[in-house]
């Protein structure tokens, strides 16, 4: 089965759990009064899960044909490309914001561009670090004094 | 209109506003020449900056700015290196890259930004006299044409998906309009399907989900497949002048494009690609032929045809955006969210209400075109250095706006953990060919599509509104006829391919 249909699947997962909140327990927390309105909270998604039940059901099933074309990048041989770095950048991505309010704005951030060009393949540290931390701290000034944006600059534990 | 006209003008050419036109454009045609980065995700980093600007026409003219900033960036990149930044600019390539080749790239250039100038300005002649028509029209309406309305511009999106894609194209809108209703609604005073979360509470942040949905899967693309850039060919800029007989030419292409990439800008979900494609092929059809066999070899008028459309229909596609409050593509539906973050709601009240912000905005993209046509051409050879940038340092530049542009909206981590989810989402969808806007369009247009729906509920005491209204009656019939047209046609065409016959 191809992704698309994969893709499908899972969007039909959705709205069955979607429809299922809107048609079978929304409607209890809903107060008495409100009951003679003719619109009701879950009227809209009521409509939605239906249309998109149908709509997924219809894709998973293939009935609307089309041409098959492959995109900028045939995820049938996704070995073929950088995908290590892909999942590492997005790890890094992660691990930057769990840690962005902890470990404070200065360090995560400097740490996130170094590590980036890191997974990228770039060794040439006597660039890397300089550029990552004059960044950092113009981004920081740019953030916190010219829009105002409180942005925690130092570790919780240095009280910054 | 004179005075709407003034009062325009005065706005516009503030000290602030015009430094947000050159700043934007500038920031626009820097990013948008990076390939891969596109107008979206170009828009999409810097709303936190002009939210926090706090002036909405300040706010617009900057993201506006931005917007052709990045078109005429990715033309740029489309005519040195084969490497278009932006999809609309493909057609660009077509043409500019073999003048490039063969050492005429500074004509080329100028060809592409005498043409965007002329379309972008032509565009907004238009727009000025279209806009405020449409807007007279749509304040007749009522909620429940307005419900109708935005279910005939989704459909349309829908439909111009292409064939195979359209139940696609209508699943991702379905998806859109199901986010769009997790967090409190404004009618209801009641949380919706935030799995007892009290980050969901507000609903999913709009920059977050843009992000997401047209940043983060760029960055990713770029970093599964680096894309060689061929800097060898266009490197050299020399050579900006055009002769006579050549502006000659073009300027009857012009004309023609002007008018009908507008006219394409306009309809919803056509945008600024279609309407290059279309008119690079019907330039080529009206050509003599002597002139049709230049084409692709480097002819001026292939360079100057997709260069003028995709300008004008990028203009194009502010009339519905600034007269129905409803955004016909990915770029307008950001803008969409941006002014609805700064408290103004787009529709025909806008000219009424705050004519500052709609008329400053008609005014600040003649000035934006200027200052691409002045400041940004002999700046070019300059700016295109940033291709030289190693991807290694990009890339992680990249991420980190993403990051940022997340974080400053809502200064909430969650958030960004969010981003990335949504960004792996967004990168399968893009895999298997998914189109992307009409989630981003579905999700904006959701929490206005479903007050409408419920202001007409309540006001008829159900869906009596749909038949006892006929024009909302005539809007919905044809959006069903805009959905079930391209899977009737393409019906048909196999058919006849299976040696079928038609009946008639």
């Amino acid at each position: 089965m191809a992704l698309d249909r994969w893709i499908a699947l899972v969007l039909l997962g959705i709205c069955l759990v979607y429809g299922y909140t809107a048609w079978f327990t929304m409607d209890d927390a809903l107060a008495p009064f409100m009951k003679r309105n003719p619109i009701w909270p879950s009227t809209f998604p009521k409509l939605l899960s239906v249309l998109g039940i149908i709509t997924s059901t219809i894709i998973l099933l293939g009935l609307e044909k089309g041409e098959q074309k492959i995109g900028e990048i045939d995820y049938r041989r996704l070995g073929d490309y950088k995908i290590g770095q892909a999942i590492m950048l997005l790890v890094l991505m992660a691990a930057y914001a769990l840690c962005l309010r902890p470990v404070g704005f200065v360090i995560s951030t400097a740490a996130f561009l170094i590590l980036g060009s890191v997974i990228l393949g770039e060794r040439k540290w006597q660039i890397m670090i300089p550029v990552a931390v004059v960044a950092t701290f113009l981004v920081w000034y740019l953030v916190q004094e010219v829009l105002g944006i409180y942005l925690r600059p130092l570790p919780t534990l240095l009280g910054g | 209109m004179l005075e709407g006209i003034l009062i325009g003008l005065k706005t516009a050419l503030s000290i602030q506003n015009l430094l947000m036109v050159i700043g934007g454009c500038l920031i626009g045609t820097f990013i948008g020449m990076l390939p891969g980065l596109g107008p979206m995700s170009i828009i999409a980093i810097m709303i936190p900056v002009a939210i926090s600007l706090g002036d909405p026409s300040a706010a617009l003219i900057l993201l506006a700015g931005v917007y052709y900033g990045a078109i005429f960036g990715g033309s740029t990149s489309s005519i040195l290196l084969n490497a278009p930044g932006v999809a609309g600019t493909v057609a660009s390539s077509f043409d500019g890259y073999p003048m490039a080749k063969k050492g005429q790239a500074g004509k080329a250039l100028t060809i592409a930004a005498i043409a965007s100038f002329c379309g972008g300005t032509i565009g907004a002649l238009l727009l000025m006299v279209f806009a405020p028509a449409l807007s007279s029209v749509a304040l007749l309406f009522h909620s429940a044409e307005y419900f109708a309305l935005m279910i005939v511009g989704l459909s349309a999106i829908a439909a111009f998906a292409g064939t195979g894609q359209v139940c696609k194209a209508i699943m991702m809108t379905l998806l859109g309009l199901i986010l769009a209703t997790v967090g409190e609604g404004a009618l209801f005073n009641m949380p919706r399907f935030t799995m007892g979360l009290m980050d969901l509470q507000s609903g999913f942040g709009f920059i977050t989900l843009a992000m997401a949905m047209f940043a983060l899967p760029e960055a990713l693309f770029l970093v599964l497949k680096p894309r060689q850039a061929d800097t060898g060919a266009g490197a050299e800029i020399k050579d900006m002048r055009i002769t006579m007989k050549e502006a000659k030419s073009i300027a009857p292409v012009i004309g023609r494009q002007s008018l009908q990439g507008f006219f394409i800008g306009v309809l919803p979900g056509a945008g600024a690609t279609i309407a290059s494609f279309l008119g690079y092929a019907v330039e080529r059809n009206l050509a003599t032929k002597e002139e049709q066999a230049e084409f692709g070899e480097g002819s001026i008028k292939g360079l100057a045809a997709p260069e003028t459309a995709n300008n004008a229909a990028c203009t194009g596609s502010f009339v519905p955006l600034l007269t129905l409050g409803i955004p016909g593509s990915g770029t307008t539906a950001i803008l969409l969210g941006a002014l609805i973050a700064l408290n103004v709601t787009p529709g025909p009240r806008l000219m009424i209400d705050e004519p500052q912000i709609f008329w400053a905005v008609i005014i600040s993209m003649y000035i934006g075109n200027l200052i691409l046509l002045i400041l940004n051409l002999p700046l070019i050879p300059y700016i295109a250095k940033v291709l030289l940038v190693p991807r290694n340092y990009l890339i992680p530049f990249i991420l980190f706006f993403t990051l940022m542009g997340a974080y400053i909206g809502q200064n909430n981590s969650t958030e960004l953990l969010m981003l990335v989810g949504f960004g792996i989402c967004a990168t399968a969808f893009k895999f298997a060919d998914y189109p992307l806007a009409p989630l981003l369009i579905g999700f904006i247009l959701g929490g206005m599509l479903e007050d409408n729906f419920s202001r007409s509920m309540q006001l008829y005491d159900g869906v009596a509104f749909i038949w006892e209204r006929p024009m909302t009656l005539a809007l919905l019939l044809l959006a069903v006829f805009l959905v079930i047209l391209p899977s009737y046609r393409a019906r048909r065409a196999r058919l006849r391919a299976a040696g079928i016959a038609d009946g008639d």
